[in-house]
């Protein structure tokens, strides 16, 4: 595949395998080499790079990132993050001051996302650094040198204009074309953020022979804000999602700021995390208790469904050869919605149960309830039964008591290593009582407290 | 003076820049091959067919090697050779390498490996502590035990007696740059190595066993390491074997990184271990007697695993004199990673058995955890501080006979005479306003049916020396070129912890010069030969005396050179501030180095340093392995939700003993990324195997260290900063390893939380991830 972009300000014309990654391309095509890996799973950050397209600049896992993926882009690394002349960027003068650096194997990866964030201004270091592992300095000096680097300003030199670059024939410009292209050739695999489908090469060594890579379709990363709803298209970045959500959906939200980490909400789309058919992805419970409506295309054939109509069984969703996911509507207001992530780790973790609550009440009863289960069976689900014992009930700590227990009729959830059965299955009874707490007012959310 | 200055990391422009090279950035002649093993996917069996065709057909391949390829030593063990590099029809755990394949890159390596077929018919596997106990399946005869005092008789008659059990997990080492090397096949059959290792001179020993080459044949050379906690001292062998094997026999140099699931899957972690515990208590809450019963997973090869349960049964005792003891360890041989070293080396389980007895009898007696600690803590070092333990020749002579007679010993009978942490607890305890904060949160409890806070304080004393006494030797090799730089070498490796530039620091303030004018060089097997692993937190400490005394050899050679030529004193010969001062004269260093150069003078030097008065006899328990310990503590907040386990830090204060720092920024980077992996074992990071052996958690996905909105929210460290009673260099202590138990302030706090939530002693077990968090909820209320 032919790719263009620049690298550190130079243009690169490149003829590539289509999953040739952009680290393996660095490391080993252009010696290139303070880009490391550490994961290859997009889990270490230690291979972050700033990309920049027309949104802006953006911190990247460059271990998952596949060549066509930068088709149009511009690209820095570590090696071009000081001056040509030597001169070092802010943040990196600051982890010298602040000792941030130990081994220095994650260095690099955490300069490229220091450097990114402080090209926007970004202050919230931690949601920043949250994809960058460093096992040596325990954190506090990084972010002490990032803070310190806040008030210097960004240098000329960081600043990227994405090339202009010809139609490939990879990775096509109009829905129509795209839907086009995947009717006739539905066993091309759909590449769009690829932090899904970059394992499947990093880690199963699988070949992709047919990629249809999404990126440069403008079509599908659309945002839409109605009276009374929101409408993602299906490539809309989990970073875009978050920054609509915030306004509309405060606690969906905060799920998908713990969703991945911002290199991989950089990537991630949301059509990408539904159409997988996880039942780990954090986007279909919150967007099943919303009832949300999803969007699909085959050829000229459009359909729409309620989104757990889309999860079938495990592994099987109801998406026909050839037909895309185009996007999915969700209501722009529902304030009863909260949404909880369980995990081993708070920040870049994938939930042992995610758990999503919209329950309405009026004049002290239940006057409905959606609630939707990530991580509790083989797909995403509703909780029906416990909707059922909840629905028309005094919204009371005795009502949470009788519908919780019904979780297990809703629920046979499985042991594996990130949480027992017996643990996900309190813990989601215990999800309901923590969402009746706080609707009495009850602190119950360790995040919210501090020393 | 260079030393007790902040000065950063001596790599950390090349750090920041991305110029720092690793193995795998180290540029490879044309044509280097590159490795990939194939691995084991049953945890015990019998190998009955291996059907290497489609590896060997694979595209890019050219050799596949089993262990009947090798030419000499199928061996990559740091201690019993029970440890082939490539199995020999036994197959002893899941993950285990098989075959090793050697293509023309790392990809087609990693493809071909997996076309592999080996059958193996399976047998019975031994995964668990309750299995090997039951299958006898251990290393040495029956289990070690340490006794000092009556302690039946004391058990039975203590007022009080508390009874329980602690398991802890194991830890990935989770170093961010994965193993590494490189061989580069030399004339005549040498080779050089390029490791990432906390060992070169077990590396080049390895691999001239493994090509039949006397030690002289093979060099290897580290310059740093993406971090190594202890997972490169012996764990990088295989590698560089397989490099030096593959490079033999083809030819061309050889690179091998592990994957990181390879990695995670074919190395040992930290040992996990099962604690009960046998108490007797008065009713103040002192110890009386302990028996302790520690039983540790080993895995499947010896490895480091005898010397590390000997120092978790040296650190039972932790920070407290405990008149009669009894430790009894059981080394079980498991069909799992073969366990190794890690950061405390086997102490961190050890205190955390002793910690839960603290925290346990605390709870029992209805008393504050830290006036349980404190009285039972061992006397403090007498005033002065100069009852050096070991061989203060040069001091003023004392009396210190009485002293000697009072102190109180360890279980291991050596006296403690350096004991600081009654004053450093009191001003810990101060400054981080801890009993005025343990009032406030049980009163904030109270009002909170969901959210608990605890709050808790735990010391550590950590002993400094490798239990292997002749391990603790150094050498340094140190050159002054006649423009007055200076070529600094010696024994130790750098993994991050800044040993390099604190030696380095060393080197410049014996000179009197700037530390810009010490060339850092690469650890190399032929510049200081015969070297102990970087390890037991022993860097500074060996190296920094050993390139002291090479750099005083070549001071001494200048001063007598130019006292001839001044017709002054050699007395009246200073270095200082870049200049060396004669008489009334003053020249610049280099200018000295040049005069002493054109009068002949060996300007090159090796230094050396042993550690004094170490004796230990490891059977019996008895003598005295360490030269000093380091001590520390420290006070951690935390909160937890009684509805789902999830936990977090909100406050840590910590206190280290360092000594007289080297260098108070490097030291504080280590104990603030130590307390943090500290936590991070005892709290997020679970192993976990099925029942098959296979690990679950072999990449970040599933393992989770760390991350950085987990440190405390407000993290407040400082050093001690006294001076080392015991001689060190410019009496500094070690610091790598102690500060990692102050972690365990963490767990002891989130049981403390626990505790909040109901009236029974919870019983938390380790790792307390959310899932055991909830558990002990449960346990709290009965």
């Amino acid at each position: 595949m032919e790719i263009t972009f620049l690298l550190n300000g130079e243009t690169m014309r490149v003829t590539a395998q289509p999953t040739t990654t952009l680290l393996d391309w660095l490391r080993n095509g252009r010696g290139l080499c303070g880009t490391k890996e550490g994961c290859n799973e997009g889990d270490c950050g230690a291979c972050t790079v700033m990309v920049t397209d027309d949104s802006g600049a953006k911190a990247l896992n460059a271990c998952i990132l596949f060549l066509p993926q930068l088709h149009g882009k511009a690209v820095r690394t570590v090696e071009g993050i000081a001056a040509p002349d030597g001169t070092l960027h802010p943040v990196q003068q600051a982890m010298i001051d602040h000792h941030g650096s130990q081994c220095g194997f994650c260095t690099p990866g955490f300069i490229a996302a220091m450097a990114t964030a402080h090209l926007a201004g970004r202050t919230d270091h931690d949601d920043v650094l949250a994809g960058n592992l460093c096992r040596c300095t325990g954190y506090a000096p990084i972010i002490r040198a990032a803070k310190a680097a806040e008030a210097q300003p960004s240098p000329d030199w960081m600043q990227d204009t994405p090339p202009a670059v010809e139609t490939v024939p990879y990775a096509p410009e109009t829905l129509d074309a795209l839907a086009a292209f995947y009717a006739a050739n539905p066993d091309a695999v759909i590449v769009a953020g690829a932090t899904d489908v970059g394992l499947w090469v990093t880690k199963q060594l699988r070949d992709l022979p047919k990629p249809l890579f999404l990126h440069r379709c403008t079509d599908l990363q659309q945002v839409e804000v109605t009276d009374d709803a929101l409408h993602f298209g299906a490539t809309v970045t989990m970073t875009a999602v978050l920054d609509v959500l915030r306004d509309h959906h405060p606690s969906y939200a905060e799920l998908v700021r713990r969703y991945g980490s911002d290199q991989v909400r950089n990537a991630a789309t949301i059509g990408g995390n539904i159409a997988n058919g996880s039942p780990i992805g954090d986007n279909p419970p919150a967007l099943i208790a919303l009832g949300a409506q999803l969007h699909l295309r085959r050829g000229d054939a459009l359909r729409e469904m309620p989104i757990e109509a889309f999860f079938l069984d495990y592994g099987k969703q109801n998406r026909q050869p050839g037909e895309l996911v185009t996007g999915v509507t969700l209501p722009r207001h529902a304030p009863d919605l909260r949404c909880y992530k369980i995990s081993k780790r708070f920040d870049q973790d994938i939930s042992a149960v995610c758990g999503c609550f919209n329950i309405s009440v009026v004049e002290g009863v239940v006057a409905s309830a959606r609630i939707a289960f990530g991580g509790m069976s083989g797909i995403p689900a509703r909780a029906t039964t416990v909707e059922q014992a909840l629905i028309g009930q005094p919204w009371t700590q005795a009502t949470v008591d009788v519908a919780a227990g019904s979780f297990s009729d809703d629920f046979t959830p499985l042991s594996d290593m990130r949480a027992s059965a017996a643990y996900r299955l309190e813990v989601a009874q215990n999800l309901l009582h923590r969402y009746f707490a706080q609707s009495q007012g009850q602190a119950a959310n360790v995040l919210e407290v501090s020393a | 003076m260079s030393v007790a200055k902040p000065l950063p990391h001596d790599a950390a422009h090349l750090h920041v820049t991305g110029a720092a090279r690793y193995i795998d950035d180290i540029p490879t002649p044309a044509g280097t091959l590159h490795l990939v093993f194939g691995l084991s996917d049953v945890a015990k069996g019998m190998i009955t067919a291996i059907d290497l065709a489609a590896v060997r057909a694979a595209p890019g391949v050219v050799a596949v090697l089993t262990a009947a390829d090798l030419p000499f030593a199928n061996d990559v063990s740091p201690s019993v050779h029970d440890e082939p590099l490539l199995a020999t029809g036994e197959v002893h755990y899941l993950g285990q390498p098989l075959f090793l394949v050697v293509a023309d890159s790392h990809l087609a390596a990693r493809k071909a490996a997996r076309l592999g077929k080996v059958d193996i018919a399976a047998q019975t596997s031994i995964l668990t502590i309750d299995e090997a106990l039951a299958a006898e399946s251990r290393f040495e005869d029956g289990p070690r035990i340490w006794t000092k005092g009556d302690v039946e008789g004391a058990l039975a008659t203590a007022p009080r007696r508390i009874t329980g059990q602690i398991t802890m997990g194991g830890q990935e080492h989770f170093y961010l740059e994965g193993q590494a090397a490189l061989a580069l096949p030399q004339e005549g059959g040498d080779m050089v190595v390029q490791s990432s290792t906390q060992h070169p001179t077990e590396i080049q020993h390895k691999v001239a066993d493994a090509l039949g080459l006397p030690m002289h044949a093979v060099r290897c050379e580290v310059r740093r390491m993406g971090g190594g906690f202890g997972g490169k001292e012996s764990q990088g062998n295989a590698l560089a074997v397989a490099c030096a094997v593959a490079a033999r026999l083809t030819g061309r140099p050889c690179k091998m990184r592990y994957d990181r699931d390879d990695d995670m899957m074919i190395t040992g972690k930290r040992h996990d271990f099962r604690i009960t515990y046998d108490v007797g208590v008065d009713e103040d809450g002192r110890l009386l007697a302990v028996d302790f019963v520690q039983m540790t997973r080993c895995g499947w090869a010896l490895d480091l695993s005898l010397p590390v349960a000997d120092r978790a049964m040296l650190h039972a005792d932790n920070a407290y004199h405990l008149p009669a003891t009894r430790i009894t360890s059981h080394r079980l041989k498991t069909n799992t990673q073969s366990a190794t070293a890690f950061r405390g080396f086997g102490g961190p389980q050890g205190v955390l058995g002793i910690e839960r007895v603290m925290d346990h009898v605390a709870a029992e007696l209805g008393l504050d955890p830290v006036v349980v600690r404190q009285r039972n803590f061992y006397a403090p070092m007498a005033d002065g501080g100069l009852s050096a333990p070991h061989g203060a020749a040069h001091l003023p002579p004392e009396d210190i006979s009485a002293r000697k007679m009072e102190a109180q010993t360890t279980p291991y009978h050596m006296p403690v005479t350096d004991f600081i942490l009654h004053g450093l607890a009191e001003r810990l305890l101060e400054t981080s306003d801890y009993h005025a904060r343990r009032a406030a949160i049980a009163r904030w409890n109270d009002g909170q049916p969901v959210l608990k806070r605890g709050i808790a304080f735990s010391p550590v004393k950590f002993g400094i020396s490798f239990t292997l006494s002749h391990l603790n030797q150094a050498g340094a090799l140190v050159h002054v070129y006649q423009d007055g730089s200076v070529h600094m070498n010696h024994g130790g490796t750098e993994m991050g912890q800044g040993l390099f530039q604190k030696v380095a620091q060393v080197a410049a303030s014996r000179f009197g010069i700037d530390v810009a004018a010490v060339k850092i060089t690469a650890t190399d097997t032929a510049k200081v030969p015969n070297t102990s692993a970087t390890a037991a937190s022993s860097g500074s400490d060996l190296n920094g005396m050993a390139v002291a005394n090479a750099c005083d050899t070549i001071r001494d050679r200048i001063a007598a050179c130019l006292a001839q030529l001044h017709q002054a004193r050699i007395e009246d010969v200073h270095f200082a501030d870049g200049h060396v001062h004669v008489g009334g004269d003053v020249m610049t260093f280099a200018k000295a180095a040049q005069t002493a150069y054109f009068q002949r003078v060996s300007l090159s030097a090796t230094g050396f340093y042993k550690t004094p008065g170490l004796s230990w006899d490891r059977i019996k328990g008895e003598g005295t392995p360490f030269f000093y310990f380091a001590q520390g503590a420290a006070v951690t907040e935390v909160v937890i939700d009684a509805l789902t386990g999830e936990n977090r830090i909100l406050r840590t204060d910590l206190l280290h003993d360092a000594g007289a720092s080297l260098n108070p920024a490097l030291d504080i980077g280590q104990v603030e990324g130590a307390y943090v992996q500290g936590a991070g074992w005892l709290t997020t990071e679970e192993l976990v195997w099925d029942a098959k052996g296979r690990l679950r958690t072999h990449a970040p996905a599933t393992y989770k260290i760390p991350a950085c909105s987990d440190r405390p929210d407000v993290f407040n460290v400082a050093l001690w900063d006294q001076p080392n009673p015991a001689q060190t260099i410019y009496r500094s202590k070690a610091v790598g390893e102690p500060p990692f138990m102050l972690g365990i302030s963490a767990f002891l706090a989130l049981s403390a939380a626990v505790q909040a939530c109901g009236p029974h002693y919870p019983d938390l077990q380790a790792p307390a991830t959310s899932e055991e968090v909830l558990r002990a909820i449960h346990r709290s209320r009965g």
